[in-house]
This record gives C-alpha cells, sequence and structure tokens, in this order.
C-alpha cells in the first residue's frame, strides 16, 4: 500500500518549519513518529499535500525539570519516556504509560506529541496528560500560547491546535505533597491500544485525607476524559479499599451517551472494565502518595 | 515527488532519488534488492517488516525511505558478520525457532533489538519484547527459547 502523492520537507530548525506550515496551512501535515499518521495514509483516510518532518528540530527532544515542574519537548519518543530518570522521578505515570504503548517497534518512534496531537481515542498519552493537569505549548512563526490539558481535547481525532500551531512542549506542574500518579489498562492483545485505560493522580493531606485527585479515562469513549464523579467522591475521604471501590465505580459515569462499541468489545463491558481499571490506578497512585 | 537520499545500509552507504512517498520497507526491498526483509501485513501490526534503524528496531513498513536519509539502516542480511551467523541466528537454528520462516527476519531483528538493550531477559521480557511481532506457526515457544540460547550465548 502507498500513501497519495506528497511534497516533503525536513526543516532543521523550528522557525523553519513553522514558515512551512504557516505557508501550507491546512493541506500539510506534521511528521513526528508517523506511526498514526503513515498508516492512516496508507489507508488513504488522509491524504495532505504536504509533509512537514520535525525530527531534524534538536530541540524538540528535549526533556527537563525543575521548581516547576517537567518540560517534555513534543518529539520525546515512547521509548526515551519509558526510560528517562527525569520523567521517573518527576512524572512516573508518564514513564509508566509510555512503557505500556504498542510494542516496542512503535514505542522506538511514536512522539508524546504526536500522541496527544492526534487525540486518538484509545491513545494511552492523553488520560495520563489529563490526569497530570498539563500543557500543551503550542507555537506558530508568530507566538506561543500554552492549552491546559482539560481545553485540548475537542472530539474523536480532534483536539485544539490549529491549523498553524506546532505543539513544541508538554508541561507537567510539580506535583506539591503527598503525591502519587499511576496508569493502567486493559489492552487488546494485538495491537496493545487501550480497551479501556485509567491514569490517576492523588494527592494527601497530613490527616491522610484526599486534598486534590485527577482521574482520566480512555479507550472507552470518542476521546480520553476527566471521570469527575470519581474524583469528587475521593476528595475529602481518607482513600480506603472501599472509598476507592466505590469511586472507581463511576469511572464510565459520565461517558454512558458517547460509549465506544466496536468488534473488540461492547460499550457495556468498556464502561464495567473502566470501573476495575480506575480501581487498580487509584490504589496504585494512594500507595505512591502515601 | 523526487528526493535524493543518502542511507547505510549493512555498512554500505547508498545514494538514491526516491518518490517521498515511497516506503522503506519498498525502498530495501525494491530498490536495493534485499528482500529479506518480509512484508506480511503492510499495516504496521506484524513485525515481518521489522528493520534496525540507527540501532532501533522499525516497522519498515510504517517508515519513509526520506525518513532514513542520513541514517544507518541494518536489516536481516546484515546481522552476520563475514559469513558468521549472528549469535540470535545461531540460536534461533539450535532451537528450531520457526517453521515457514516467513516472521523469522523481523523476530530475529526485534530479539537482536531486545538482548542489546536488555542482555539477560526473563521470559515475560521477552514475549513482551518480541509483542510487536506475529507468527502463525510457532506458538512462540521455540523463539522464546531461542531467545534464551541467544542471551546465553552472547
Ligand atoms: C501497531 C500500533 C499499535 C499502537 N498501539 C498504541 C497503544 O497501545 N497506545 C497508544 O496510545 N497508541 C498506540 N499507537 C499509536 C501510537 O501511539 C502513535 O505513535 C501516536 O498516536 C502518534 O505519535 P507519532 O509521533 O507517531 O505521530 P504521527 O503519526 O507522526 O502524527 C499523528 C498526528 O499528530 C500530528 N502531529 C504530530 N506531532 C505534532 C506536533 N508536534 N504538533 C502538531 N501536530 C502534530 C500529525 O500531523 C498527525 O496528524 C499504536 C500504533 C501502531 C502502529
Ligand atoms: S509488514 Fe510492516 S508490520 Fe506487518
Ligand atoms: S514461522 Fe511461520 S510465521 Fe513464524
Amino acid at each position: 500500500m502507498v500513501t497519495n502523492n506528497f511534497e516533503y520537507f525536513a526543516p532543521e530548525s523550528f522557525d523553519e518549519a513553522a514558515q512551512l506550515l504557516a505557508k501550507y496551512r491546512d493541506t500539510a501535515k506534521i511528521l513526528a513518529g508517523g506511526q498514526s499518521l503513515l498508516p492512516i495514509m496508507k489507508l488513504r483516510l488522509a491524504a495532505p499535500e504536504v509533509l512537514i518532518d520535525l525530527s531534524h528540530v534538536p530541540e524538540l527532544s528535549e526533556i527537563s525539570s525543575n521548581g516547576d515542574g517537567l518540560t517534555i519537548g513534543s518529539m520525546a519518543t515512547y521509548y526515551e519516556l519509558s526510560q528517562s530518570a527525569v520523567v521517573q522521578k518527576a512524572a512516573p505515570a508518564i514513564a509508566e504509560a509510555a512503557g505500556q504503548v504498542a510494542d516496542v517497534q512503535v514505542r522506538n518512534r511514536g512522539t508524546i506529541g504526536g500522541s496527544l496531537s492526534h487525540s486518538d481515542p484509545a491513545g494511552d498519552m492523553p488520560a495520563v496528560f489529563l490526569a497530570l493537569n498539563g500543557a500543551a505549548v503550542a507555537r506558530t512563526r508568530r507566538g506561543t500560547r500554552e492549552i491546559a490539558s482539560d481545553r485540548f481535547f475537542v472530539d474523536l481525532l480532534t483536539t485544539a491546535l490549529r491549523p498553524t500551531e506546532i505543539m513544541t512542549q508538554i508541561k507537567i506542574p510539580v506535583a506539591t505533597g503527598k503525591t502519587g500518579s499511576a496508569y493502567s489498562k486493559f489492552e487488546n492483545k494485538a495491537s496493545h491500544y487501550a480497551i479501556a485505560g485509567v491514569a490517576a493522580q492523588v494527592t494527601l493531606g497530613s490527616d491522610g485525607t484526599v486534598t486534590a485527585a485527577r482521574v482520566a479515562v480512555t479507550g472507552v469513549s470518542s476521546k480520553s476524559t476527566r471521570a469527575k464523579r470519581t474524583e469528587r467522591i475521593l476528595i475529602g475521604k481518607e482513600p480506603t479499599a472501599s472509598v476507592i471501590r466505590r469511586a472507581s465505580d463511576r469511572a464510565a459515569a459520565e461517558l454512558q451517551d458517547d460509549l465506544t462499541e466496536d468488534i473488540h468489545a461492547s460499550g457495556e463491558y468498556r464502561s464495567y472494565l473502566a470501573t476495575v481499571i480506575a480501581e487498580r490506578a487509584i490504589t496504585a497512585a494512594v500507595e505512591r502518595a502515601r | 515527488m523526487p528526493n535524493e537520499i543518502t542511507v547505510t545500509v549493512n555498512g554500505t552507504e547508498y545514494t538514491d532519488t526516491v518518490e517521498a512517498r515511497q516506503l522503506l520497507s519498498d525502498y530495501l526491498r525494491e530498490t536495493l534488492g534485499l528482500t529479506g526483509t518480509h512484508l506480511g501485513c503492510d499495516t504496521s501490526s506484524c513485525g515481518a517488516c521489522t528493520v534496525l534503524v540507527d540501532g532501533q528496531s522499525a516497522k519498515s513498513c510504517t517508515l519513509l525511505a526520506v525518513q532514513a536519509n542520513g541514517h544507518s539502516v541494518t536489516t536481516i542480511e546484515g546481522l552476520a558478520t563475514d559469513g558468521e551467523l549472528h549469535p540470535v541466528q545461531a540460536a534461533f537454528r539450535e532451537e528450531h525457532g520457526l517453521q515457514c520462516g516467513f516472521c523469522t527476519p523481523g523476530m530475529m531483528i526485534s530479539v537482536a533489538q531486545l538482548l542489546d538493550r536488555n542482555p539477560n531477559p526473563t521470559e515475560t521480557e521477552i514475549r513482551e519484547g518480541i509483542g510487536g511481532n506475529l507468527c502463525r506457526c510457532t506458538g512462540y515457544h521455540n523463539i522464546v527459547k531461542a531467545a534464551q540460547t541467544a542471551a546465553r550465548s552472547i
């Protein structure tokens, strides 16, 4: 299978990439790892006229952390994330999820920026990005803005990025106090995509009760979504097994009108799995917070 | 759109003009005649087309030849050195880690990648390491044994 014809550019700086994107706008697509874009183009579900490959822009792969939090270049691969000591320390759920994406070959090439920009309904990174309250840095030739994770995923395969914006970085705020995060999924055995995946971040106060919780579900509906009812049940309580169970039971409560149904699983089954996986992710996050 | 690329494949540098849309798998098989890289599904799933790009495994059906420009590619033909089988190849022969052989080139590249990163893998780590490679024949049992034998001999 081959894709439609297109023109290929390999810019060596961000400015050059942004200029190309400004010129070709929505006839162009950014090429990151190509692990979602190329399969779609081979099936001719997408036929961009221009591809702008970001792999020659070195600063887009940098990972660093300081007092404000973690900054991850959009072109950092899953493999790099899963191996990075900086990521493991600052945001273990990212490293944990990155190591569970797809298979070795896809993890060697697929990027966090590509995953978030693609907004696959079963993508792992989108859920983690939501649970860790991240922000995406979107840049054009002219300016830069930050898009909060809560506003980033708009619909199936649709994000708040504009056609001329390139995601350059992902920012994860520093977790304060006793905070733990985790990602857990039940995967499709062939593709490894999540049938249901849950990312959780929990902060405990000095008395052991939950002071903050963010829980996000992927694979179950058209996009990764926060499970706000689950979060509300957790907050203010001591996270005992029965509280976690009760909270997890609501993990797909807000998704009932938008459940994914396909050959792999019914909506009802996905919904049930979300509650089981939520319990695992929240329990692990609480243990890490302690 | 024609593009000039320079790629080092199995130690030899090639410069060719390719269409932007030419896949690395097609470049290897059709332009260079290296048909050891197999195409199974052509949809990023089976791993038969796996090669190393700068030492990192990738599905060559999901990579453009232009993306390999300036990089170094190792295919199954490049695994042996000076007529000596690579320890992974020797172990596949020893343990009968193949039946029809279709998945084998990609499978061996994945095992080589695994042992390069993790010289002493557990059985679970081996199964995870070949998670992107499908085999229709063996049930994986002898492939796992071959990986264990290769790990011992490296
Ligand atoms: C066999 C297989 C199994 C998989 N299993 C999983 C899985 O288990 N879990 C999972 O989460 N994913 C899975 N994936 C998808 C994989 O994670 C993709 O790598 C990821 O979704 C896209 O990242 P990429 O770097 O490859 O982006 P690309 O495919 O290059 O790009 C994807 C989209 O994002 C846009 N884009 C990319 N980078 C930017 C940027 N910096 N700024 C603006 N736009 C950008 C592109 O234009 C394109 O529209 C799987 C893929 C395959 C082939
Ligand atoms: S032929 Fe490339 S993954 Fe199957
Ligand atoms: S030996 Fe036949 S597919 Fe693996």
